[in-house]
């Protein structure tokens, strides 16, 4: 039982879009033997109910991913630019539109 | 040492401030290991759950249910993978897991193992065990693991329409002529106990609750969903008309809740050691699939295979 094809099977990571217009999410994964088969199946899968109107596949060993350890040091450059905000900035009294 | 206890602190930490923990997030190994166990159970029972109800599917009552039956069975396969998904998230792969199920080594939900004799049980086990699996889902959507959480979202949103199609089954044949409303009567009388069986053992027996609270794997204990589940459920069997067969059964006004009899656990464990009514076949019926289904994985591999070197030859 334990030598089984499926294993040939690769993972692959599904975006559904569910309208026009919208970002693609990231709603789980499947195995399929190809990129067409991974599509249909997605379909069978994730959009049951009308929930895509678009839908990437992506084998998972293509994404890359940062690591949640270093997130501290990694993000760090942002933490000390509040300029990069529209707060940050006095806008002088009577202003419009601004 | 002190650097896994540190992590081990800094990981509680972040369950307690309610954050998700998601899969490259440093995790104790047993928690890693108790979700495997968790989301690969779940997800079995959501496969093998298919079985009593495909026993059905060619007699069905009407063209009506019949494409329900159908699409609550494939709904059941879906939430199958949204698991197995999940679970594979932690390092573990899928045909692994379902090794695990054909082997044996693997548990799924007890309650598969109970035979689906009438049209009416297709009703009951909408309404009962559809019913009884949505108080655990809910409670799961809040789950600490991220992926975990995020699968039981997309079940619970699909679970309602299976709970409700059951129930109106059983209200359509409780008032339909007596034969009917004894068949719904029936069902409910052999599906009540073990729906309650469900949510597993009482808390002062249950052996992996303690841990999954601290980890808020899970958020309420089995006898809080078990109650919850009973006081919802007596009011919709008296609405069409049914009776809960249990004589012990009484409202108390001073707990705000129903009590009830007591379960028999000397079945509940008989079941789930393999010797309910259905647990053979049910392992026969899923071996067999898989063994049926293998030429179509391989075929599949080697028409991919083919045509990815048709595409580098070009």
């Amino acid at each position: 039982m334990s030598n089984d094809n499926e294993k040939d099977w690769p993972l692959w990571e599904v975006f559904i879009q569910s309208k026009r217009g919208l970002d693609h999410k990231h709603v789980g994964s499947l195995h399929a033997a190809d990129a067409g088969m991974a599509i249909e199946n997605a379909r069978d899968v994730y959009t049951r109910r009308g929930e895509g109107n678009s839908i990437w596949v992506v084998k998972a060993e293509h994404v890359h991913a940062s690591n949640p350890d270093d997130a501290e040091s990694f993000y760090d450059p942002a933490d000390d630019k509040v300029y990069r905000h529209p707060t940050f900035y006095t806008m002088p009294e009577g202003a419009k539109y601004i | 040492m002190s650097d896994v206890k540190n992590l081990e602190e800094r990981f509680q930490e972040r369950i307690d401030d309610e954050q998700k923990i998601e899969p490259r997030d440093w995790m104790p190994d047993k928690y890693r290991q108790n979700l495997i166990r968790q989301i690969s159970q779940h997800a079995h029972s959501e496969v093998v759950g298919m079985l009593p109800e495909g026993n059905w599917i060619s007699r069905a009552p009407s063209l009506r249910r019949k494409a329900i039956l159908l699409a609550k069975i494939q709904d059941e396969a879906g939430h199958g993978l949204y698991l197995y998904s999940a679970a594979e998230t932690l390092g573990v792969g899928r045909d692994q897991l379902i090794d695990q199920l054909l082997t044996g080594k693997a548990k799924y939900s007890s309650i598969f193992n109970y035979p689906s004799l009438s049209w009416a049980d297709i009703g009951a086990i909408g309404w009962l065990v559809d019913g009884a699996a949505i108080m655990n889902q809910v409670m799961l959507t809040r789950t600490s693991y991220g992926p975990y959480a995020r699968a039981m979202v997309r079940i619970c949103k699909e679970e309602s329409f299976h709970q409700r199609q059951g129930y109106e089954i059983m209200s359509v044949l409780a008032s339909g002529t007596e034969e009917q409303k004894a068949m719904a009567q029936d069902a409910l009388d052999r599906w009540w106990w073990p729906s309650l069986m469900m949510f597993g053992p009482n808390d002062a027996d249950s052996a992996h609750s303690a841990e999954s609270m601290k980890w808020k794997i899970k958020r309420e204990s089995n006898d809080e969903l078990r109650q919850r589940f009973v006081d919802r459920t007596v009011q919709q069997a008296e609405t069409i008309g049914l009776t809960v067969p249990d004589p012990d059964l009484k409202w108390n006004e001073e707990r705000g809740h129903y009590d009830f009899g007591p379960i028999d656990w000397d079945e509940f464990w008989n079941v789930v050691k393999g010797n309910g009514p259905c647990n053979r076949d049910r392992m026969k019926a899923r071996r067999e699939a898989h063994e049926n289904g293998r030429w179509v994985r391989e075929a599949a591999a080697a028409h991919a295979a083919k045509k990815a070197a048709r595409k580098t030859a070009a």
